[in-house]
């Protein structure tokens, strides 16, 4: 019973050990915003000497013409749509799998899962050169139109799999009772399915604002600029970097994630630990 | 009645077509063409602003005899996935078995373990990690206050590359989520059986705990292998793919031949034999894995 016991203490303090590792990056990041630049280097201390505000009030209002507040609102600007457009058509897509049975679905269906492992690397270059063609580069088009074609075979794969969960019997009987295809597909099924589309509506909403690489290559005028690309480019701008206010708007760029993971963490863990999702 | 009952349902099927159209014109225009694409591409001079012109297998070529670059790259890539992928994975698992010990406070602790997976591949964390590992960074006022020599973070070839996996691995939370949901599937009886037989506390882990969450293993190996072949924005924002090329990844080279220089036919290339690894990866995982991951199911789809 004591080895237990102690065996209980070692874990706790293994886990307190690396809990510190894992949260100790994201709490310099906010006190770095309240450092000088003499006390984010050369210094151990985490709390900062003076705790004023200037550095998120400053860093705010950018160094170009444009204030951060432009590139917040650039960033919600592609993803707020994008998530939407990626969760409208993957349920829509997924109900046409999981619930017909029309000519060829076999095939069709071993292409969409084919299409799992299709790494973004080997489509990129010509996803490039057609949307130069359309006129698309600079837009925020690259980045709605693949979401409006359902282009997302994860989440297509995993409301397919919550709506096979659903039993049959409560469409067919709607749709013996007269109800259209997709009128018994929004008035059965899609009150079911809110909980997996809240999950694949969050992941979606987490990766496309992160993404980096679609935005560097598609947007490069500055009135366009995401929060990503604005942050990448204050660090390379000035010789004289004020860190401090990087750090202030870094921060300040990863809130939205933390509150939204905090206000939904049922959905994030069930949708990790449910379809393989990974954040 | 009957035969109005067949046509009925035909007519319902064929709507499922029309269900998945979107993603039938998404899949054809922004996924099989793209991919055909690359491949011709690869097989071309195409410099963006001009038509590419077949030059058969000349890119390989120049990929894998002349280019002095390809193979530091292919290098650091790999290296890159073999310390990342293990790294990640062995993490998660072990956490996750501390954490399955019917622990207080889960919620609080998982919360806490999963924070870092919110922001992978982002751009304001991967600045984060920079100012951490500077010269004069925190880590090493850290390492100077308990008397440990100053370490050149991300001034030497083989550190840069260790600190932008440190990045990557930070960021274990989600597989230790997808671990710690199969871990409550491993059925207690099994543990038990193993007890009374006289299994000790490792010997039950390798023998049980292993193989019964082996198919969630193997998917995170394939997952995670993938996406680290791919690995672009910590290289490109942490370290610049310096110093000395030292963490000049496959997908920086990428980046640097087709959106840099504008040579999309021999980037192409380089996106094919990224693309071939992870066929050859995912293919010899699943030779190896054949007989050796447990399905409950017996492996069916």
């Amino acid at each position: 019973m004591r080895k237990i016991k102690k065996n209980k203490v070692l874990i706790y303090l293994i886990i307190a050990l690396v809990g510190v590792l894992m949260i100790y990056p994201i709490l310099w990041m906010f006190l770095a915003a309240f450092k000088t630049n003499s006390e984010i280097f050369g210094s151990v201390k985490l709390l900062p000497g003076s705790w004023s505000f200037d550095a998120f009030v400053n860093g705010w209002k950018g160094t170009g013409r444009y204030s951060f507040g432009k590139f917040f609102l650039n960033t919600f600007a592609i993803v707020v749509p994008t998530t939407l457009l990626t969760v409208v058509s993957c349920m829509i897509v997924a109900y046409g799998f999981a619930r017909f049975n029309f000519p060829g679905k076999k095939l069709l269906f071993g292409i969409l899962i084919a299409t799992l492992m299709l790494p973004n690397t080997v489509i990129i270059i010509p996803r490039y050169t057609l949307f130069n063609k359309f006129g698309w580069l600079n837009t925020y088009l690259p980045f709605y139109i693949p979401a409006l074609l359902a282009c997302y075979p994860f989440f297509i794969f995993m409301l397919m799999q919550f709506m096979r969960g659903i039993p049959r019997e409560l469409d067919e009987s709607a749709y013996m009772d007269g109800c259209g295809t997709l009128r018994t597909f929004i008035s059965i099924l899609l009150p079911l399915l809110k909980p997996a589309l809240f999950s694949a509506g969050l992941f979606q909403f987490l990766w496309t604002y992160n993404d980096f690489f679609n935005s560097l290559i598609y947007i490069n005028s500055v009135e366009k600029y995401p929060i990503s690309l604005a942050l990448r480019s204050a660090i390379d701008a000035e010789a004289n970097v004020q860190w401090g206010q990087i750090m202030a708007m870094a921060f300040i760029s990863v809130l939205p994630l933390m509150i939204l993971f905090f206000v939904a963490q049922k959905y994030f863990v069930e949708g990790v630990a449910t379809s393989g999702l990974k954040g | 009645m009957r035969l109005k009952k067949i046509k009925k349902y035909r007519k319902k099927d064929y709507m499922g077509l029309v269900y998945i159209a979107p993603w039938l014109i998404g899949f054809l225009l922004l996924q099989l063409y793209p991919f055909l694409s690359s491949l011709y591409y690869s097989f071309t001079d195409y410099q963006f602003f001009n038509d590419p012109s077949w030059i058969g297998i000349q890119n390989y070529k120049k990929l894998f005899t002349t280019d002095p670059e390809f193979y530091n790259s292919l290098k650091v890539t790999i290296v890159y996935t073999l310390y990342t992928v293990p790294g990640k994975l062995i993490m998660a698992l072990f956490i996750a078995v501390l954490l399955n010990q019917n622990l207080k406070h889960i919620g609080v602790i998982r919360t806490i373990y999963y924070l870092p997976s919110l922001f992978s591949g982002s751009v304001a964390v991967a600045i984060l990690w920079k100012l951490l590992f500077m010269d004069e960074g925190t880590i090493n006022s850290l390492l100077t206050s308990i008397h440990l020599p100053k370490v050149q973070w991300l001034g030497t070839t083989s550190t840069a590359l260790v600190t932008i996996c440190l990045l990557e691995i930070w960021q274990f939370g989600s597989s230790m989520v997808m671990f710690l949901a199969a871990l409550k599937q491993v059925p207690v009886s099994l543990y038990e059986a193993a007890s009374l037989d006289g299994a000790g506390a490792v010997k039950k882990f390798f023998h049980i705990t292993i193989p019964q969450i082996s198919p969630i293993i193997f998917f995170n190996i394939i997952m995670q292998s993938i996406t680290a072949l791919q690995n672009f924005t910590s290289s490109f924002v942490v370290t610049g793919g310096g110093p000395n090329k030292g963490t000049y990844v496959l997908g920086m080279k990428l980046y640097t031949d087709a959106f840099t220089y504008f040579k999309m036919g021999y980037a192409s290339a380089t996106s094919w034999v990224i693309f071939g690894m992870i066929l050859v990866i995912t293919l010899l995982l699943f030779r190896f894995s054949s007989g050796k991951v447990y399905y409950e199911d017996g492996g069916d789809f």
